[in-house]
């Protein structure tokens, strides 16, 4: 078990490479227990290969990284298991299993993990589960097919939820949702957290989220993090990226919205 | 007990006092659900304060037992307050399963969706093969909207690339049936008429099914896959918007080659039979090459091969159409396409069989004997 204080999430001197492409290099990043973690960065710097290097679905060339305090690297599939059922991943399209309905889905990993568990008691979580995520009553009958790319991400959100993890990752979110769709969204993502007393580690391009829910931020550049830290304190750093991405008119939008509602 | 979570029963001011200690987390749920179920007490008092952690279906089990039987809770910190708090909020009514239906009415339901998937493919064949009617003479009075470029690369994978393995399956079934035939006509000392029973086989049915099937198998599949994943990941549509008719660029130049290439590749066939069959009957009934290809020009009269020729295109055509039909017809998923692929090799090859025995009738009829 970790303790209290310890980061979540630990990743020291990460190297990532596609053949001769280096993605990562010395890449280091601590998430710490109960933040809202936000990750951006341009396209192709790597945002999503971090995500799945922590999760393990990708072995980096070298580095060092540590979930709950426990090593990922070279693990054998049985204890990586442990680790595992203690956290959600939400993938970008959703990934839900087209062969099953919403609430089969969000059974998958309550069956893999409790054997046991009576069918009616598991129907019962599975529905809670979606209203919590905040789909619509009839959704945990449906496929995923039947279902619109908001409600899909949703649904997605449910079975990451499934198993209550500590932790949960988040790959855009928010793409694609319509801005209605897309603060709910954040809503939902900061209630869960308040609620359920998550970590949440979230790769973004959506400023609008940034500045609404997110804790920390981390920029990533040059194969590395250039930068950690509320959005404040990388408005005051002299990055030419940082200052054109949180500047720039979209920046400066977001930026209104929110201070906008504060006053509100 | 220290992580496990348990709880103990007392009788306390005339109300049932379950105090919960350790974990009431998913990992116990299990137990603990059954042992609720049995108390049959009521006035519950549920009493948190020894519990160390709870998750969502901790919660729920609290929240169930506050719902169904009035439980009273107490000694609950603020977190865990507002776990049961949440959960009792998403305690809407849910469905979660598909409606119920009796077998009987299943069964019939899908005797009845299956017809009119029948119909509506025979119809909706009928409907893309007048479409391709009218891209082709769209193409014939715009000879530039030809794909020349993309009508070669199909020969390439339709024709040249099935060379080898129609080749080699219809060599060895050549001499599959000389030693068949061999072992009946034996029997009636007419061992030599092996070389006709080979010959006008061949010729007439054997290559141009054997060529059918494998392409039906190979490229109408690949056909369904092929345009069906452009379907998913919307290219087909955007042709459609930017002008590009699927039909002329997609679907003709499969079918054109299909059509072309099903007489060679069927005639190839027939030879490979042939040939197959010649080897059997050079080493096993010293029928020497120049006595068998003499009798083999003797036995096959020219019309066997007007029919292969004849029914060749047809089928090509009929493969091609049904794999591309398919193919356009994929909506949704992923899993779509996986079916879609199997409906088009099954519909080519039942279809190619059923025409092949309305073609055996016809040319009996007109004395193609």
């Amino acid at each position: 078990m970790a303790r209290k204080d310890e980061p979540v999430i630990e990743v020291r001197g990460l190297k990532n490479s596609f053949g001769k492409q280096v993605v990562h290099e010395g890449l280091d990043i601590e998430v710490n227990r109960g933040e809202i973690f936000g990750v951006v960065g341009g396209s192709g710097t790597g945002k999503s290969v971090l995500m799945r290097s922590i999760i393990g679905l990708q072995v980096p060339d070298e580095g060092e990284v540590e979930v709950f305090g426990e090593s990922m690297i070279g693990r054998d599939e049985e204890e990586a298991k442990h680790v595992r059922r203690r956290w959600g991943v939400l993938f970008q399209g959703g990934a839900l299993f087209s062969t099953l309905t919403v609430a089969e889905n969000i059974q998958v990993p309550i069956r893999e993990y409790y054997p046991g568990i009576d069918q009616e008691l598991q129907d019962e979580i599975a529905a809670y589960k979606i209203s919590m995520s905040g789909l619509a009553s009839d959704a945990g009958a449906k496929y995923p097919s039947e279902l619109s790319g908001g409600m899909r991400k949703r649904a997605g959100i449910a079975r990451a939820l499934a198993l209550d993890p500590e932790l949960l990752f988040l790959d855009e979110p928010t793409a694609g949702l319509d801005p209605i769709g897309a603060a709910a969204f954040d809503q939902l993502i900061l209630e869960l957290r308040d609620a359920l007393g998550l970590t949440v580690f979230l790769i973004t391009h959506d400023l609008d989220t940034l500045y609404a829910i997110c804790d920390r931020i981390a920029v990533i550049a040059d194969r590395k993090v250039v930068a950690v830290g509320t959005i404040p304190e990388l408005l005051a750093l002299d990055h030419e990226w940082i200052q054109e991405y949180f500047r720039g008119p979209r920046g400066h939008a977001a930026a209104n919205r929110v201070n906008e509602k504060a006053e509100v | 007990m220290s992580v496990a979570s348990d709880f103990s029963r007392n009788v306390e001011e005339g109300r049932c006092v379950l105090k919960f200690s350790g974990n009431l987390t998913i990992l116990r749920v299990r137990k603990l659900s059954e042992q609720l179920n049995e108390i049959d007490a009521d006035d519950l008092t549920v009493d948190l304060s020894d519990v160390d952690r709870m998750d969502t279906v901790g919660a729920w089990l609290v929240h169930k037992l506050q719902r169904d039987r009035g439980a009273k809770i107490v000694g609950a910190n603020k977190e865990q307050k507002l776990l049961i708090e949440h959960v009792t909020q998403a305690d809407q009514p849910m469905k979660v399963k598909r409606e119920y239906e009796s077998p009987l009415i299943r069964v019939l339901g899908q005797v009845g969706a299956s017809a009119k998937i029948v119909f509506a493919t025979l119809f909706g064949l009928l409907g893309f093969f007048g479409s391709l009617l009218i891209s082709t003479l769209n193409i014939i009075r715009h000879p530039r909207r030809l794909r020349i470029n993309a009508i070669a690369q199909q020969f390439e994978v339709v024709g040249v690339h099935a060379l080898f393995i129609i080749g080699l399956m219809t060599f060895l079934v050549g001499i599959v049936i000389a030693q068949q035939g061999a072992v009946q006509l034996r029997q009636f000392g007419v061992e030599a008429l092996t070389v006709n029973l080979v010959g006008r086989s061949a010729m007439k049915e054997l290559g141009v099914l054997m060529t059918a099937i494998m392409v039906a198998g190979r490229s109408g599949s690949a056909f369904a896959a092929q345009i069906g994943s452009m379907k998913l990941s919307e290219e087909v549509d955007a042709m459609r918007t930017i002008g590009v008719s699927p039909m002329e660029a997609l679907v003709f130049p499969r079918v054109a080659a299909t059509v072309l290439l099903m007489p060679l590749l069927g005639f190839y066939a027939a030879i490979m039979v042939i040939i197959g069959g010649g080897i059997f009957c050079w080493l096993s009934l010293n029928i020497p090459p120049v006595t068998y290809v003499q009798s083999i020009r003797d036995a096959v009269p020219m019309t066997d091969l007007w029919q292969t020729l004849v029914k060749a295109p047809v089928f090509g055509m009929i493969i091609a159409m049904a794999g591309c039909y398919q193919g356009m017809q994929v909506q949704g998923n992923a899993e779509e396409v996986g079916l879609r692929t199997t409906t088009a090799v099954v519909q080519g090859i039942f279809l190619v069989i059923v025409l092949d025995a309305f073609f055996a009738v016809f040319f009996t009829a007109i004395g193609w004997t």
